[in-house]
This record gives structure tokens, C-alpha cells and sequence, in this order.
């Protein structure tokens, strides 16, 4: 087996006081999105950085195909910065050859692929125009053109669809998809859980600077799952039923059933046939990765109670 | 290599083709050449009305000639003061009157005339009309007293200073008299020059800055450039837009003057005459010929092998220094521009230091003052142009020269730790205190 596009070993960075990065370990796994989850100042930005090499770790080890990170590397990645933008006096054409050509592309390869992707995105008779003439959707296309036009094999994309309309980010998702099957690696920043849950299918928790969670996303919530079933019924449901077992959200059609230790799933329904529920639906709640990543974070710290009040 | 080169590319570029590039290089000579017609207008315009002053000379000291000057006239009269103050509003032929007293005694220096007006007398006028009386009475005088015109004329002397070297290298011309003038002059222009450029490509510089890291652009860019390879080219993509407009200015500004001169009949020497007044009308032509010749000569005296590669070398270093630490302040700035104004002051004091203690050093070339100013690397890009046409002693050149470079290098140095930093610190504004601290912070 090849070595991952990217592994991260025990890598720290110190910002003064602060310990942005707590060595973090991890490796990008083989055929799938890294999704790189964590509140807002988890140090999500400080990490991808020293992968782009912007910045170097204080200590521990990045490598790049089982190479070193060295200057030669950026020439491979596609990095989409939270904080992006483009010279607003430039114009369309010419400014993405510049980006392209920095990345170490030709003049003649980079037009040619510059035009095939405005073309792809419909932005084919905008070569001649100046950028700040363009509407915000279309800038961000650019933007997105210009990270990935020198077919890089990893791409850095920090909270990509921040910003977007559901249009260009549906146009977008397509886009990383479609890359991700052409052998691309990708790693996807975000505090926005529920996006994660869509693309990726593996992830790396990090909070306050340290890795608290990494696996595959199925496997991670089936850990966490914690005894919740969904009951869909008709009628009524039975008065010892509420005695017996926590009911969360009941409505007229359905209810959340939270078993304690001991209780099994089994002895659940068997009570529900012998008092003649009618049951439409009966499934195992697996929590949402926000609902994992809060219990991890308490679990490890009891004093954090909600790190995600601070979402946007 | 190849990305500095494509970073310093579209650093020039994109400044040279820009509208106000274009304006600023073309309006600028323009806006000058209006600016002088405008002046020389304003000048030459004085008074343009009409005077006439009826003159009353009682005993007949001026011989009844008194000349005419611009847009004043004078007619002697014969009438009694007292018929003339009574027909003022009728008569149409005079509206004020001058009466000249009788001398009684020729030797005093003080003379008196009285003029009579409704009309206040208006500075010009006045002026003219006290310039008339005194070349009247200096006629007047001398017949009274009895003196030899040409002996009075030889009572003025015009001293001139013929400055020689007492050690003369073989072939050397011995003659430095122009040399204190010539060096003033020319040092003036590099000096003002090195502060106008500071200035002007300085600030350019700090703007591009604050407006990569405010468009938010400038992390996609570093992440395939090192942020030094981006100052770096920033800076001499900057400086060739400057070099190209200050060409641009030494072929436009002469020639816009030219077609001025051609277009409104502008005449350098009236400037001259207006700005030094009567005194320069005076030299005579021959004196004026020979004044020029020594001019030459002592511009062909002033050694230009060493003033101008010094000069070009000064001018680059106090650019990259200065240039350098604007970039730096520009990283650190937040979004608010105003916020940072008081961070600009660090450098803009030393520029307008270093120029001030520059026009001392024209005065004084070799005062301690501006010896001791070309040693400190912050003035001497500003002050050594200056004191370089005066040929200062080589090792003043060499050590000057060499800390300069050094200083600029480190001061490029210094900028490129602070601008690593600042360029990716959003939101917060920064104190010097802090960019201290990013020297020595880790990358």
C-alpha cells in the first residue's frame, strides 16, 4: 500500500501563549474526504497552514506522499483559505494565470485550462472582465477555479461553502465529488457538522488544539450511540410504557425512547406487541456528529458544556 | 526565482496600466506647466489702471522730466496745488497730484513728496513713484553738488570670490568657485528627489499591502509563494513603477515647458527678473556670458563617476529601507485604515527629519551635524545625495555607504519577519509592541 497524500505527525504550534496545535497526530485515509471538524478557534486554521506549508510546525512531522513537507510541495496542493478574495483590479483571465503559473504551471498550459474550467463553470466571456465586475457568485467561482486548475493531489478546502449560495455550493459539491472519484485527496474544514455528514466519511474531531476524535463517520456514531430508538405508532400508547422508559419528543404519531442500563431494545418491543401497539416504525437514533462531538468534548472536559454556541 | 519574477510583473503591471497611474504621469507635467503660466499670469499682471499724476515742482529741481513708468503717467504743471486739489473731480487729465518740495539742503539723505488723492496709494504705485523721485534726485544731486558722474559710478564695486584648490591633480582645473553653488544645486534635487520618492512609492508600497491582506487574497498567494518572495517583489515591482514614472517625468516635464514657452511666449528671464527683482535686470550680458561659462565648467569639474553610482546606490537603498518598513506597517494594519495612521508616523518622522537636517547639510556640507546624519542609516539615503556634490572625504562615501546597505538589507530583513505575520493577523489592530514580537516568533 502507497503511502497516505498527507500524514500529520505529532505536530504542535505555539502562538506566545496559546497552543494552537497540541500534537496532533493523523493520516489522510485512502479513498475518502477528510473531514477536519472543530469549533471556531479549534486551531482547524493554524493546522492546514503548516499543511500548505504558510506556516512550519513548531515540532513534529508532515509528510507528503511518505515525503517530508518541503517547497517544492505547494505545487500539489489547492488550498481555499476561509479568509479569500482576489484582486479586485485584475482581470478574470489574467488573474488565474497568475495564480496558475505561481503554482508552477506554463503560460500556455494554464490558459488552455483556464478557459476549459470558466467554460465548465459558464464563465466562458468573462476572460476580459474585471473582477470586482463580477457578481460575488461568480468571484467565488473563481476562486475555486483558481485552487484547483493546477490538478492538485491534495486540496485544502477551509469552510468552502460559507458564503455561497445554495446554487454555486450545490454546483461546488459536485465539483469536489467529481474530483474526490478522479483520485484527488481532499481534506474539508468546517465547524458546520451537518456538512461534514454529507461529503465526508472520515473525520478528525479536534478542539482547543487537540485531536479528541478520528475515525469513519458510521463507525463513530454507532460508538456513540447510546440506547435511543424512534417509534413510529397508531393509537394510543400504553400508560406503563412512560413508567418503564424515558419518552424524549413524543407526538401524536411518534416518540424518542431512551433506554436506560440493562434495558434492552428487545424487551421494548415486546412490550409494545403484548399491549397492541400498532407500530408504523421502529429504528436505532444513531447521534448526529454534533451531538458526538458535544458528548466527547464533556466527557473529556466537564466543565465545556456547549463549545457550538459560537456557530454561525 | 521564476515567482518573484512573476510577482514583480504583476506588481508593475497592474499599477502601470491602472487610469490614475496614467493621469498622475501625464496631468502631472501638465498641472506644472499650468501651474507656472497661472503664476507668471498672476505676476506679471500688477496694476492695470491708469494713473496720471499731475506733478508740482516749484522750484523746477526735476527740469520738468520725470519718465513715464507701466500705466503711470507724469505731467508737470504749473498751477498752484491748491487749483489743482479743486479741479481733481473736474478735470480728467490727472487723479492724483505729486508735489515735490524745494531742497534746501542737498546733502540730506531724507526727502519728502506729497501726494494727493482720494484714492488710497496702492503698493505698487508707490513703490514706482518713490523709485522715480530717488533717480530723479540722484540726478538732481549730483548737478547740485557738483560731482563727477563716472566717480560715483566707480563708487561700486562687485566683488567676486575666485575660489582655488591649493592641491591640484594633474589636468584638474584649480577653479571651485562655482562648486559651493553647484553642489547646492544639484544636491537640493537628489535630495528632494530621494524624499519625494520615499514618499510617494513608499506609501504605494504599504497600500498594496493593506489592500492584498484586506481583499483577503494574500493567503491564497502565500500558500504558493514565501511571503518574502512576495514582499520582496512587491517592492521592486513598485520601485520599477516609480523608476518608469519619474523617467516619464524627465522627458514630459521639459518638453510640456518647451511647448508652453512656444504656446504662450513664456520667457524664463521675465521669471527670473520677477523673482530677483530689479538687481538681476542689471548684470550686463558679457558678465552674464562668463558666469555661465564657469557654470559649466564647474559642472564639468564636479565628479560624476562617484555622484551618480553613489546617487543611484542611495536612492535604491533608502527606497528598499524605507519601502520595507511601510510594507511592515502595512501587514500590521487592520482593515481600518485610519487605525494605522499613527503606526505610519514611526516612518514618515525620519523621512521628514532626515530632510530637514538635508537643507542643513547644503548650507553647512561638512558640519558635524550633517557628518554625523550620514552615519545613521535612517537620514543618510536623504542627506549624503545632498552633501555628495561637495566631495565629502571617500571614507565619509564608503562608511556611509556600506552601513546604508547594511541597514537596508536588515531593515528588508526586519520588515520580511514582521510582514509573515501581520499579513494573516486579521481583526485586530496591532501595536508596535506586537510587531516586536513577530520578529521573534517562530514561523
Amino acid at each position: 500500500m502507497s503511502a497516505p497524500i498527507i500524514s500529520v505527525d505529532t505536530v504542535r504550534k505555539v502562538y506566545g501563549e496559546k497552543v494552537a496545535v497540541d500534537d496532533v497526530s493523523f493520516a489522510m485515509p485512502p479513498d475518502a474526504i477528510l473531514g477536519l471538524l472543530g469549533p471556531n478557534g479549534a486551531g482547524k486554521t493554524s493546522l492546514i497552514r503548516m499543511i500548505t506549508t504558510i506556516t512550519a510546525p513548531d515540532s513534529g512531522k508532515i509528510y507528503f506522499n511518505g515525503e517530508p513537507l518541503s517547497g517544492y510541495h505547494p505545487t500539489q496542493i489547492g488550498y481555499l483559505p476561509e479568509e479569500r478574495g482576489l484582486y479586485k483590479k485584475m482581470y478574470v483571465g489574467e488573474h488565474l494565470l497568475y495564480l496558475a503559473r505561481l503554482k508552477g504551471l506554463s503560460k500556455a498550459d494554464a490558459t488552455t485550462r483556464a478557459k476549459d474550467w470558466l467554460e465548465k463553470f459558464g464563465l466562458d466571456n468573462q476572460w476580459d472582465r474585471k473582477v470586482e465586475e463580477l457578481s460575488k457568485g461568480m468571484q467565488q467561482q473563481v476562486q475555486f477555479i483558481a485552487t484547483v486548475i493546477h490538478d492538485p493531489k491534495l486540496l485544502i478546502l477551509d469552510e468552502p461553502f460559507s458564503g455561497l449560495d445554495p446554487v454555486n455550493a450545490t454546483r461546488m459539491r459536485k465539483e469536489i465529488l467529481r474530483l474526490h472519484a478522479a483520485g484527488t485527496g481532499i481534506i474539508f474544514s468546517t465547524h458546520r457538522m451537518e456538512q461534514v455528514e454529507e461529503l465526508c466519511e472520515y473525520i478528525v474531531l479536534i478542539n482547543n488544539g487537540a485531536k479528541i476524535l478520528e475515525g469513519k463517520v458510521a463507525d463513530i456514531r454507532r460508538r456513540f450511540q447510546d440506547d435511543k430508538y424512534h417509534l413510529e405508532f397508531e393509537g394510543e400508547l400504553p400508560a406503563k410504557l412512560g413508567e418503564r422508559y424515558e419518552l424524549l419528543n413524543p407526538t401524536p404519531a411518534g416518540v424518542d425512547i431512551q433506554l436506560k442500563d440493562g434495558q434492552k431494545a428487545n424487551d421494548l418491543l415486546r412490550l409494545l406487541l403484548d399491549n397492541d401497539v400498532h407500530i408504523v416504525g421502529f429504528q436505532e437514533l444513531l447521534p448526529s456528529l454534533n451531538e458526538v462531538f458535544i458528548k466527547q468534548v464533556t466527557q473529556l472536559d466537564p466543565t465545556n458544556t456547549n463549545p457550538f454556541d459560537t456557530s454561525e | 526565482m521564476t515567482n518573484l519574477w512573476l510577482v514583480i510583473q504583476r506588481e508593475y503591471l497592474t499599477r502601470v496600466r491602472r487610469k490614475s497611474f496614467i493621469l498622475a504621469t501625464l496631468l502631472m507635467p501638465l498641472g506644472m506647466a499650468v501651474f507656472i503660466v497661472v503664476v507668471q499670469f498672476i505676476f506679471t499682471y500688477g496694476n492695470d489702471e491708469q494713473q496720471r499724476i499731475a506733478v508740482v515742482d516749484e522750484d523746477g529741481i526735476f527740469n520738468n522730466v520725470l519718465p513715464d513708468s507701466k500705466n503711470i503717467y507724469f505731467k508737470f504743471r504749473q498751477d498752484p496745488l491748491e487749483t489743482l486739489k479743486a479741479n481733481m473731480a473736474d478735470d480728467t487729465s490727472y487723479n492724483a497730484i505729486l508735489v515735490v518740495p524745494s531742497v534746501r539742503n542737498p546733502r540730506a539723505k531724507d526727502f519728502r513728496v506729497e501726494y494727493f488723492s482720494d484714492e488710497p496709494l496702492a503698493l505698487d504705485t508707490e513703490l514706482a513713484i518713490s523709485r522715480r523721485v530717488e533717480k530723479a534726485m540722484r540726478k538732481y544731486k549730483t548737478r547740485a553738488l557738483e560731482l563727477d558722474e563716472r566717480a560715483i559710478a566707480a563708487l561700486e564695486t562687485d566683488v567676486d570670490i575666485k575660489a582655488r584648490k591649493v592641491t591640484v591633480a594633474e589636468g584638474e582645473d584649480d577653479d571651485t568657485s562655482m562648486a559651493g553653488i553647484i553642489g547646492a544645486g544639484l544636491g537640493s534635487i537628489m535630495g528632494f528627489m530621494m524624499y519625494l520618492s520615499i514618499f510617494i512609492y513608499g506609501m504605494m508600497v504599504m497600500r498594496s499591502v493593506m489592500e492584498e491582506k484586506m481583499n483577503r487574497i494574500v493567503e491564497v498567494v502565500i500558500s504558493s509563494v514565501r511571503p518574502t518572495t512576495l514582499l520582496l517583489g512587491k517592492i521592486v515591482g513598485v520601485g520599477a513603477v516609480g523608476l518608469t514614472q519619474v523617467v516619464a517625468w524627465m522627458i514630459l516635464i521639459p518638453g510640456v515647458l518647451f511647448l508652453v514657452s512656444l504656446i504662450f511666449g513664456f520667457d524664463p528671464e521675465a521669471t527670473q527678473q520677477m523673482q530677483a527683482g530689479s538687481a538681476a535686470s542689471q548684470i550686463d550680458p558679457d558678465e552674464m556670458q562668463s558666469m555661465i561659462e564657469r557654470a559649466i565648467s564647474g559642472l564639468d569639474e564636479m565628479n560624476w563617476w562617484v555622484i551618480i553610482p553613489c546617487f543611484l546606490i542611495y536612492f535604491l537603498a533608502g527606497y528598499f529601507m524605507y519601502a520595507a518598513m511601510f510594507a511592515a506597517i502595512g501587514s500590521a494594519m487592520g482593515d481600518d485604515m485610519g487605525e494605522g495612521q499613527s503606526l505610519t508616523l514611526v516612518v514618515i518622522l525620519p523621512v521628514i527629519l532626515g530632510f530637514y537636517i538635508m537643507m542643513a547639510a547644503l548650507q553647512a556640507p561638512n558640519s558635524s551635524l550633517a557628518v554625523g546624519s550620514s552615519f545613521m542609516p535612517l537620514f543618510a539615503p536623504i542627506v549624503m545625495p545632498a552633501r555628495l556634490p561637495f566631495g565629502p572625504p571617500a571614507w565619509q562615501i564608503v562608511g556611509s555607504l556600506l552601513i546604508t546597505i547594511a541597514f537596508a538589507a536588515f531593515m528588508v530583513w526586519l520588515a520580511g519577519r514582521i510582514y509573515r505575520v501581520g499579513i494573516l493577523s486579521y481583526g485586530k489592530k496591532s501595536t508596535l509592541k506586537d510587531m516586536m514580537g513577530w520578529v521573534f516568533s517562530k514561523y
